[in-house]
């Protein structure tokens, strides 16, 4: 049996105004695949995702996630996603379980109280539960955000820059855990950075924007192979500053 | 697998959110105090001023309680819809409202809880004030009794549709447009007549007050204290047009929500 895409995003524009934001992207995201989308500042990454979550309503295209039409019908399946950003965040008068327990009930989780304990344990949260969220440390709130993100055990899960300001070591405990659990529950993650090391761990699949359009799209490996490049930052750098189609005519 | 919440109406997601609020007043004693301190400022204030008047003016004596019994309606129509735009509000100060935009919650649930916090905090703030103005001016709001009642289920219909009506301009508009959440009721304070009767406005603007659904209540409230009659009729029509207004809110606040999502601004809840 051929499974349904996780997330099917067919021709969309979104258009502010006069200025385009992102200008007839498709794609599409298999179900259990972990996929970066890249892109410099303007280039569209955030405004794609807020159409995925359903925020931005597209000017023309459409957005399908786990079946449904996300600008119609996103009450469908939005208990069975959730995001992380370090844009938005835990209201931070309330302590770590409070908001947990709070984000719990929105999305319908059954035992909230054990499902926190459980989750708590595994990002090593336990003994931070009862202190007021705006009392953590960077890191500490990016676990705690992480924790309301996967508190519904989301099958599709969107990220925004979730490593953004973490020292080495914290984002790297962040991206261990990140692929542990989309190995045990087999999730659909799109993540949107500007960490090149951590999209090149994290993904096996690589989108790049530039000015709201897909300038490329394929695995890291082929994309290094294709820019004769050695990381993906520098095929980013070829990407954006208008070089790859150069290289690419040269080879 | 996360069952799949109610597509519909869900009860569970109101108590969320009234969860969430709880926690935050219950955190912050600034937060409680500030609910008790206008209310009980203004009621001493009118209810010193009508001790006054009363000693120099028959009529006054005669209308014992009218200010502060104005005050404190006025209070549940001012502080009614402040508490319903505050607690939308602390979302926006929070950066919390893109995790509820983008999670099950429904509109409709959302502004269940935000009514549901809004006579939490009035019961907050104006239960221990009407207890001050029994020790103080011997005025006591519940012996009002049914009329009470009637009086609180206007106002506080009015107050929620100012309310919806505010929250759909911030979440369109961002935080520029807060200040609406502190001074749009005030349009109402010289129009709806609280503290005089209609017949003193001139003519054309009585009839631009007999459409607010709080002149009804605020004259009902003078012939219940002056003549000693409680008006049925001003009642229903209070009701009748707060029954527009709250449709007229509900519709301002979807289409303010549908053009935020056309025009991005959910994503830009800052000024």
């Amino acid at each position: 049996m051929i499974s349904a895409p996780a997330i099917a995003v067919d021709q969309l524009v979104k258009v502010y105004k006069h200025v385009t934001a992102v200008d007839g992207i498709s794609f599409v995201l298999e179900p259990g695949s972990i996929t970066g989308l890249l892109g410099g500042n303007g280039a569209g990454k955030t405004t794609t995702i807020a159409m995925v979550m359903g925020l931005v309503i597209p000017t023309s295209g459409s957005v399908t996630v786990l079946g449904t039409n996300i600008a119609q019908h996103r009450h469908r399946v939005l208990h069975r996603m959730n995001f992380e950003s370090p844009y938005v965040e835990m209201p931070m008068r309330l302590t770590i379980r409070q908001n947990l327990t709070v984000f719990g009930m929105l999305y319908g989780v059954e035992d909230v109280a054990g499902r926190i304990a459980a989750i708590a344990e595994e990002l090593e949260l336990t003994e931070l539960l009862d202190r007021p969220t705006g009392k953590l440390s960077a890191g500490q709130k990016t676990r705690a955000s992480l924790a309301k993100s996967l508190i519904n055990r989301p099958e599709v899960l969107l990220l925004d820059e979730p490593t953004a300001s973490l020292d080495p070591d914290t984002a790297d405990w962040v991206r261990a855990r990140l692929e542990r659990y989309r190995a045990e529950r087999g999730a659909t993650v799109l993540l949107a950075s500007h960490n090149m090391s951590e999209v090149e761990r994290l993904c096996e699949r690589v989108i790049i924007m530039k000015r709201g359009k897909i300038e490329d799209d394929d695995t890291p490996r082929h994309l290094l192979a294709r820019y004769g490049r050695h990381t993906l930052e520098e095929v980013f750098l070829d990407v954006v500053r208008g070089r790859g189609e150069t290289r690419q005519a040269a080879q | 697998m996360t069952p799949a919440p109610a597509i519909t109406y869900s009860p569970r997601r109101v108590a969320a959110m009234v969860l969430r609020y709880w926690y935050l007043l219950r955190s912050s004693w600034a937060r409680l105090v500030e609910l008790m301190y206008w209310p009980a400022v203004q009621m001493l204030m009118w209810g010193f001023l009508q001790l006054y008047i009363g000693q120099n003016a028959s009529f006054f004596a005669r209308a014992s309680g009218i200010f502060i019994g104005a005050v404190m309606l006025w209070d549940i129509l001012f502080r009614g819809q402040l508490g319903f735009s505050i607690s939308f509000l602390e979302e926006m100060y929070a950066r919390n409202l893109g995790n509820l935009m983008m999670s099950p919650l429904r509109a409709t649930e959302f502004i269940s809880a935000l009514m549901i916090m809004s006579i939490v905090r009035l019961a907050i703030g104006l239960i221990p004030v009407s207890l001050l103005a029994i020790a103080f001016f011997g005025f006591n709001l519940y012996g009002l009794g049914f009329a009470l009642a009637a009086f609180f289920a206007n106002l506080i219909l009015t107050s929620w549709s100012v309310g919806i009506f505010v929250s759909g301009l911030v979440l369109r508009n961002g935080l520029g447009a807060e200040t609406f959440a502190w001074s749009i009721m005030f349009l109402l304070l010289p129009l709806a007549c609280v503290y005089y009767p209609v017949a003193i406005l001139p003519s054309f603007l009585q009839y631009l007050a007999w459409t607010l659904p709080p002149t009804y209540v605020f004259e009902g409230m003078r012939a219940l204290l002056i003549d000693h009659v409680f008006r049925a009729d001003l009642m229903l029509q209070a009701l009748a047009l707060n029954v527009v207004l709250m449709a007229g809110s509900a519709i301002a606040f979807l289409k303010l929500v549908d053009s935020a999502r056309r025009q991005g601004s959910l994503l830009q809840t800052g000024e």
